[in-house]
């Protein structure tokens, strides 16, 4: 790299230096995580009851929903209230790939997320002519678009919705362990992915384009492009998400699957678990979904408390829990790099170039 | 004479580079005092910071005889002082006349109103239903001194006023500052252009690197003295501060 | 005779859409803030009127004397207590805000008046009307397209020739600047609000006079206002007028071909505007 040379060439003090891209802080973090994987994964055969393991999935699908919002949100700039346009699409879309061209449902759910991300790049054109807050309502009324043209397409059931048949004849363990694995790899799937794809060179641009779009659009990373990619991706999560809880739910209707709750539920999930980081939506799933099995019985006044604490950590902690929790030091899944003086990795947090 | 303003040994950073360090100063009631040294030398961060607009980690500032280090920017205009920023920071979508409407927003009694300012900068009242976008560099200039008269300021804060314009539009606004001073104006000039800034002021200071390094009489100090300070070059040559 | 009637009825509801959208378009123009919690203060504006109704026996009419004065008031505070404090942390936070606002507005609505689905009587006026021909006028649509042009014009004269209407301008262009001029900022930006959700009252009311409402009609209310100030062209008054008309008679004429595109139709005019004409049909012709 260029950039790498040049500092050598200015005679600084390279060699002496340690670059470090998390460290053993962040692998024994991953180990946990992947020991509640692996915990999830035995789980339904000696801890969870059938309803639990249903549960579960709804939470695996608040995971994917939040991680690919917080991939627009919080690394892409793009702030959308229309994810639900994507949900919906996925959920309708699952169902006519499973009963109607006969898809195996693992197939089907994941090529419904596959047409919601394809479903996405025409309408990023569209979309894209409209910036910030403007580019949210823009997003909403696509997704009423969507519900809309959905309604009105024959076959699809009108206001009333669809119910999927294709698990009809399969007995009810096999069909809740077969979605229950299948959001469990995808939610991990989504978040590796994404950790992949904030690693890579166009995560970088997409770290500069969160600190700042114009700079980063003068430092020649192209935003435009970078912002299309993760709009597309994001929406194909979305699709799957959408999938999973129309496999989950056995049915899908215009008004619950293109609700614009689902975007109320993405963004208290990242806003209140860390915006731009891939831990903070992961934490802000669980907090929300715990939060929803012990206060559901409260109906609104629960959603009104969930929008007050929104609001606060807005305001009062803007890098949410996980930002409070680590301080900007710990990561989990290392996007960054630090640099230390050679011999002392731990100790130093600064380094002189003098 | 009264002093009109105290800056008592302040010091401003922005986060961790300190801009100025324990800069002191006095301006008395109707003088004109330039503040003249080369580009970062903390000259704009002294103005704003007189304004309001930044907070001294340091030092207190009086004005008029009490504390205004916590008055916030848009009180002090109320109590008598106006800066004309940096970058004239003229309101784009505004015409001239609106923008000069603008800075009379706190409504001080005071000499200055929309005739007395024409009467000063006759060329403003040609512009006066130009937009500020469309304004030419010294148009704009002309128009941000009118805009902070307005405002009928016992102390008017020019910041570089010169940058950027051609010499003969410089020594068309300079002309305009006698009468801002004949009507009781105190004002206090921040400058690069030492000819300019030597014409029109009653006394110096120079700054180098955030700290006073020259003040005097702008009658008694010399061209040579001015010129080792402002590069600080030789400053031991020069009176120094104190 | 029919599409005729369709265009007429559909410019006047146009005027509804139009007074619902100034608001939005002011707080935008002046702070760049969306503001996602319009839709829920227009419907709690009529909620409001209509409590107020069931209370006091007060004809209808009279209830704007006090929704406008509260409404604004709670603009004023909404603003200096969270948007002013969000503005600090960039563009987003801004409007995460104000969509935990609408979440919030929506549900408390729900809670203390049920989702049953209201409207304000207006008795006779509901239903009467003038004959032109064989096209028929509601008088009540009327007042309210008369009604938003008048607020149209009077914004667009205060915020042009009064000192606060200057002061507004000048904190849009440059908030800092503004303060050297001895402008408080904040309170400006509060101010803006105010009247911004003052208009949104004005409008919810006579939402409220014209439709059955329920707690989540702000939604749709935040999209129409939304499509009206895109199709028209951001930052002009003006084109928020002819906005709201533009979608008043798209929606109407999608429902003369069928009744369930009528919605549709006017999203589609939208979009078709946001293809070929991004900037709307009146960007930038006058400030605000």
């Amino acid at each position: 790299m260029s950039s790498t040379t040049s500092l050598a060439r200015q005679d600084l003090a390279t060699r002496d230096l340690k670059v470090v891209r998390g460290g053993w802080p962040s692998l024994a973090g991953g180990g946990v995580l992947a020991a509640i994987v692996v915990f999830l994964a035995a789980a339904p055969w000696f801890v969870f009851s059938p309803g639990d393991v249903t549960n579960l999935v709804t939470l695996f699908a608040l995971i994917i929903l939040g991680t690919t919002w917080n991939l627009m949100a919080g690394y892409g700039g793009l702030v959308s209230i229309g994810q639900q346009a994507y949900i919906g699409a996925g959920g309708y879309g699952v169902i006519k790939l499973a009963d109607v061209v006969g898809l195996p449902i693992p197939v089907a759910v994941v090529a419904a997320g596959v047409v919601c991300a394809l479903l996405a790049i025409p309408t990023s054109f569209l979309l894209f002519r409209l910036v910030g807050g403007y580019f949210a309502i823009g997003t909403w009324v696509v997704a009423e678009v969507f519900k809309l043209v959905t309604q009105e397409l024959p076959g699809f059931g009108g206001g009333s919705g669809l119910s999927l048949t294709a698990f009809q004849g399969v007995d009810r363990v096999t069909r809740i362990a077969t979605v229950y694995y299948l959001a469990l790899a995808l939610a991990v799937l989504v978040v590796l992915a994404t950790y992949a794809l904030m690693r890579s060179r166009v995560g970088l641009g997409l770290t500069a384009i969160r600190d700042d779009s114009v700079a980063a659009a003068s430092l020649g990373v192209a935003v435009r492009r970078s912002q299309r990619l993760v709009y597309v991706a994001a929406s194909g999560g979305a699709g799957l998400a959408g999938a999973l809880i129309a496999v989950n739910g056995l049915r899908v209707s215009p008004d619950s699957m293109f609700s614009v709750q689902y975007t109320a539920f993405m963004i208290f999930i990242v806003v209140i678990g860390g915006l731009g980081t891939i831990e903070g939506p992961i934490l802000g799933a669980v907090i929300f979904f715990a939060l929803q099995q012990l206060l559901d019985s409260y109906g609104t006044w629960y959603l009104i408390a969930l929008g007050a604490v929104a609001i606060a950590v807005v305001l009062l902690a803007p890098k949410g829990l996980w930002g409070l929790a680590a301080r900007g030091r710990y990561e989990v899944f290392p996007v960054g790099h630090q640099v230390y003086p050679q011999g002392s990795p731990q100790v130093a947090k600064s380094v002189d170039f003098e | 004479m009264t002093t009109l303003l105290e800056v008592d040994a302040i010091d401003v950073a922005y986060g961790d580079f300190r801009a100025l360090h324990g800069i002191t100063l006095t301006v008395a009631e109707g003088e004109t005092l330039a503040v003249i040294g080369a580009n970062g030398a903390g000259k704009s961060t002294l103005l704003k910071t007189i304004a309001g607009l930044l907070r001294p980690s340091a030092g207190q500032i009086r004005f008029d005889g009490h504390n205004v280090s916590h008055t916030p920017a848009h009180r002090r205009v109320r109590e008598g002082i106006a800066l004309t920023p940096e970058g004239r920071r003229i309101f784009a979508s505004l015409t001239v006349e609106e923008n000069l409407k603008v800075g009379a927003h706190g409504r001080r009694p005071g000499p200055w109103n929309l005739r007395t300012v024409y009467d000063a900068f006759p060329l403003l009242e040609e512009l006066r239903t130009r937009r500020g976008a469309h304004l030419s560099g010294g148009e704009q200039q002309a128009t941000a001194i009118g805009r902070a008269l307005m405002s009928n300021p016992k102390l008017l804060l020019l910041d570089e006023v010169s940058l950027g314009l051609a010499p003969v539009v410089i020594a068309d606004i300079y002309r305009a500052l006698p009468t801002i001073a004949e009507k009781g104006t105190t004002v206090l000039v921040v400058e690069q252009d030492l000819t300019q800034a030597l014409t029109v002021a009653d006394r110096v200071q120079c700054l180098l690197e955030g700290r006073t390094v020259l003040e005097g009489a702008a009658a008694e100090v010399t061209r040579e003295q001015v010129q080792a300070a402002y590069f600080g070059v030789d400053a031991s040559e020069g009176r120094e501060a104190g | 005779m029919d599409w005729i009637n369709a265009v007429l009825q559909g410019l006047l509801l146009g005027g509804q859409y139009a007074l619902l959208a100034c608001g939005l378009s002011l707080i935008f123009g002046v702070m760049r803030i969306v503001n996602l919690a319009h839709g829920v203060l227009a419907v709690a504006s009529a909620y409001l009127a209509f409590w107020l109704v069931q209370l006091t026996g007060m004809p209808s009419f009279l209830t704007i004397a006090i929704v406008i004065p509260v409404l604004a008031a709670v603009g004023y505070a909404i603003q200096r207590g969270l948007f002013n404090k969000a503005l600090r942390h960039g563009e987003l936070s801004p409007l995460l805000v104000s969509f935990g606002l609408a979440v919030i507005g929506a549900n408390l609505l729900q809670e203390i008046f049920t989702a049953d689905s209201r409207k304000i009587s207006i008795g006779d006026l509901s239903t009467s009307s003038v004959e032109l021909g064989d096209l028929r006028i509601g008088v009540f649509s009327l007042i309210t397209l008369v009604v938003a042009v008048a607020v149209i014009v009077g914004l667009q004269l205060y915020l042009s020739h009064t000192r606060i209407g200057r002061a507004m301008r000048a904190t849009k262009d440059d908030p800092e600047a503004a303060t050297l001029m001895g402008i408080d900022e904040r309170h400006m930006y509060a101010l803006a609000t105010a009247i911004a959700i003052g208009t949104v009252a004005l409008a919810g009311v006579f939402l409220g006079m014209s439709t059955q409402f329920s707690p989540t009609y702000g939604d749709l209310v935040l999209i129409f206002a939304f499509e009206a100030v895109i199709i028209g062209g951001l930052g002009s008054l003006w084109g928020t007028l002819l906005g709201g008309l533009v979608l008043g008679v798209a929606q109407t004429v999608g429902a003369q071909i069928d009744p369930a595109y009528g919605v549709l139709a006017g999203h589609l005019v939208f979009l078709v505007v946001l293809l070929f004409r991004p900037q709307g049909l009146l960007p930038k012709a006058v400030v605000a």
